[in-house]
């Protein structure tokens, strides 16, 4: 089950504990993302690329935008 | 697992921390301009003009009820019946922008459709989709890429 956040609720997370994913492709990666946030592009996102993020820690996906 | 489901444009957006390489780069929100005077579309012209001039500006943006754009009234526009609709006089389908899109990128789009401005937009297929943001002017983008080395030339 996958919750939808907005942007304080980001803030208020990334404070704490959160782990940021950015899921958009690796040049797009390099190119810009959220301050603090990993990489791992959508196609490989799975319970394996996420195995060595904090087990306790929530985390939070995001791309480009809603489109 | 939770989705920010804005994302990234969101974030920038609003000003908040991105790291990378073209971190930092200007983009339409912060180069367009907010005062542009709106109405609504059955507001007679001639009340319309009247505000356009107070603001100084040329044109006006044709929202409905909720700040999304309709169309915009420009220069041949207030040649019409001042008792006239906005409706009836704005131009349908005015070139937009997104508020995230870099205004280096954006310069092509005015060079390219010899364009003087676009209207800044919100994006997505939410409530805010085609909210009005602002008014992006090529002379701003311009004078803001000169301004800053460190864009690409």
């Amino acid at each position: 089950m996958t919750a939808r956040i907005t942007r304080e609720d980001v803030q208020r997370m990334t404070a704490e504990d959160a782990v940021l994913i950015d899921t958009l492709p690796e040049n797009e990666y390099t190119e810009e993302h959220i301050a603090g946030a990993v990489n791992i592009p959508l196609r490989k996102l799975d319970r394996q690329t996420t195995a060595h993020l904090a087990k306790d820690a929530p985390l939070i996906v995001y791309c480009y935008d809603t489109d | 697992m939770h989705d920010f489901v804005r994302g990234k444009a969101d974030w920038a957006v609003h000003g908040l921390p991105l790291e990378g390489r073209t971190a930092g780069r200007r983009r339409a929100i912060e180069v367009c301009r907010e005062d542009i005077p709106t109405c609504g579309p059955h507001e007679p012209l001639g009340d319309v003009l009247d505000r356009v001039r107070a603001g100084g500006y040329e044109m006006c943006v044709v929202v409905n009820e909720r700040g999304i754009v309709l169309g915009r009234l420009q220069r041949s526009s207030w040649e019409k019946e001042p008792e006239s609709a906005s409706e009836d006089c704005m131009q349908l389908g005015p070139p937009t922008t997104r508020p995230d899109h870099f205004i280096h990128e954006v310069i092509d789009r005015f060079r390219k459709g010899n364009l003087d401005s676009l209207l800044v937009t919100w994006y997505g297929r939410d409530e805010d989709g085609g909210r009005l943001v602002g008014v992006l002017f090529r002379a701003d983008v311009e004078r803001v890429l000169a301004e800053n080395e460190r864009l690409p030339r």
